[in-house]
């Protein structure tokens, strides 16, 4: 009797899984994709619009830099 | 034919109709599409801060909104805040277990938050006159790998437990578990407008969710290893990976697909973490062999490398003004880099 019930609790577990399993790709199945060639103009146009915004790519000149090395004080 | 095998047969048609559609939009890849770009310049940038102060394996950092104060967690069993301009510790937190994994600054600046072994989320307060815990986030089963502030009313976890949640702070109960990964979460990242995240996990897989509906709604294969960091491009249309298959790669959501890899014969170490330029144009990954590489992410050409530290680096973060980089390593110390 136990024996039954376990293998049918693993029997509706299995179903259970296998629902959502499809339920999940067909959430993923139904969305719209676009071109690579698109997708790809896109992140090179982004990139070099803001180019001149970047610090770590274009260098910062030393008087603006937050971080520039701490010079020592010496007090006369 | 029984139900099981009747789904089995459909979940197989669907996972074919997906590749057939990625296949279908595929005209080209990103290093082919970028080809007639110019190259982003050799980079070359100095240690400008080395912050000691932790006395174990650092294996967290995040910067404040501010640009100029960080967390960050070790396994001396402290969350260091630091003013990175100076230099100087702000303020030591003890932590109640030294297991972290994770630290998160809130958008606000207000609070942080760390977690690990111990499966929980704890958030402190940092603007009462000492440093308090507001809530311990106690409901996963498994250790606490990322967590990422909405703001000082939600945050968003990744666990060990294969789930994610977005908690509410003040109840400290979970609004929504994020269920689908087979494999430890181990980071997410938070897209600028808060209505999706996406996630990586020991599965190899990436995934994107809704965060208001709690549905995953992309999954996005390709890694051959743990997903172990993950960053949005600044449009949030793509996002980066970091795997212990040692490859970075880039994935469009609109595409679907990976449409680029990072990834060198010679580079045979774990990608532990990652973080992006302000233009998204690089991409500075930290990995266990004790470096951090730069790569440029339009090309997939490694352009530099910050060297320095005699550890793994465990940790990378690139504030959102975009003026520096930081890393952090086993070897106990953070460094600045510009």
């Amino acid at each position: 009797m136990v024996s039954k019930m376990s293998s049918k609790m693993a029997g509706s577990n299995n179903l259970i899984n296998a629902r959502r399993t499809v339920q999940q790709l067909r959430v993923e199945a139904s969305i719209e994709r676009i071109k690579v060639s698109k997708a790809s103009a896109d992140l090179m146009r982004y990139c070099g619009e803001h180019a001149k915004y970047d610090s770590l790519l274009m260098g910062i000149p030393t008087s603006e830099n937050p971080f520039k090395d701490k010079k020592p004080c010496t007090i006369l | 034919m029984g139900e099981v095998e009747k789904m089995k047969k459909e979940a197989e048609g669907l996972k074919t109709e997906i590749e057939a559609a990625r296949k279908a939009v595929h005209d080209t890849d990103m290093a082919a599409a970028a080809a007639g770009l110019a190259p982003a310049p050799r980079v070359q940038l100095k240690t400008r801060r080395t912050l000691k102060g932790h006395l174990a394996k650092i294996y967290a950092m995040h910067w404040c909104t501010d640009n100029k104060l960080m967390v960050s967690a070790s396994q001396d069993g402290k969350l260091i805040i630091w003013d990175s301009h100076s230099g100087n510790k702000i303020n030591a937190i003890p932590l109640k277990s030294s297991w972290v994994m994770t630290s998160a600054y809130a958008p606000s600046g207000n609070l942080v938050a760390s977690g690990g072994l111990d499966n929980m989320c704890t958030v402190y307060n940092l603007k009462t006159p000492v440093v308090k815990i507001i809530k311990e986030l106690d409901a996963h089963t498994g250790y606490l790998s990322c967590a990422r502030f909405l703001n000082d009313a939600d945050i968003l976890t990744a666990s060990g437990d294969t789930t994610c949640a977005l908690w509410d702070i003040e109840t400290g109960k979970q609004k929504t578990v994020f269920l689908n990964h087979i494999g430890d979460c181990m980071c997410l990242a938070l897209s600028t407008d808060m209505n999706t995240f996406v996630s990586g996990a020991c599965d190899s897989l990436a995934k994107l969710w809704d965060i208001r509906d709690g549905q995953c709604k992309q999954t996005f294969q390709g890694h051959t290893s743990d997903i172990n960091a993950i960053s949005f491009f600044p449009t949030g249309n793509a996002f980066i990976t970091g795997s212990d298959d040692c490859t970075c790669k880039m994935y469009d959501i609109r595409s679907d697909q990976e449409v680029i890899g990072y990834q060198d014969a010679q580079l045979n170490s774990g990608v532990t973490s990652l973080a992006l330029s302000m233009s998204g144009r690089l991409i500075f990954a930290g990995y266990d062999d004790f470096n951090c590489n730069i790569w440029d992410s339009l090309k997939g050409e490694k352009i530099g490398v910050l060297s320095g530290h005699d550890n793994r680096v465990s940790c990378t973060g690139v504030p959102s003004d975009g003026m520096c980089v930081c890393t952090g390593s086993w070897d106990s110390f953070l460094k600045i880099w510009n």
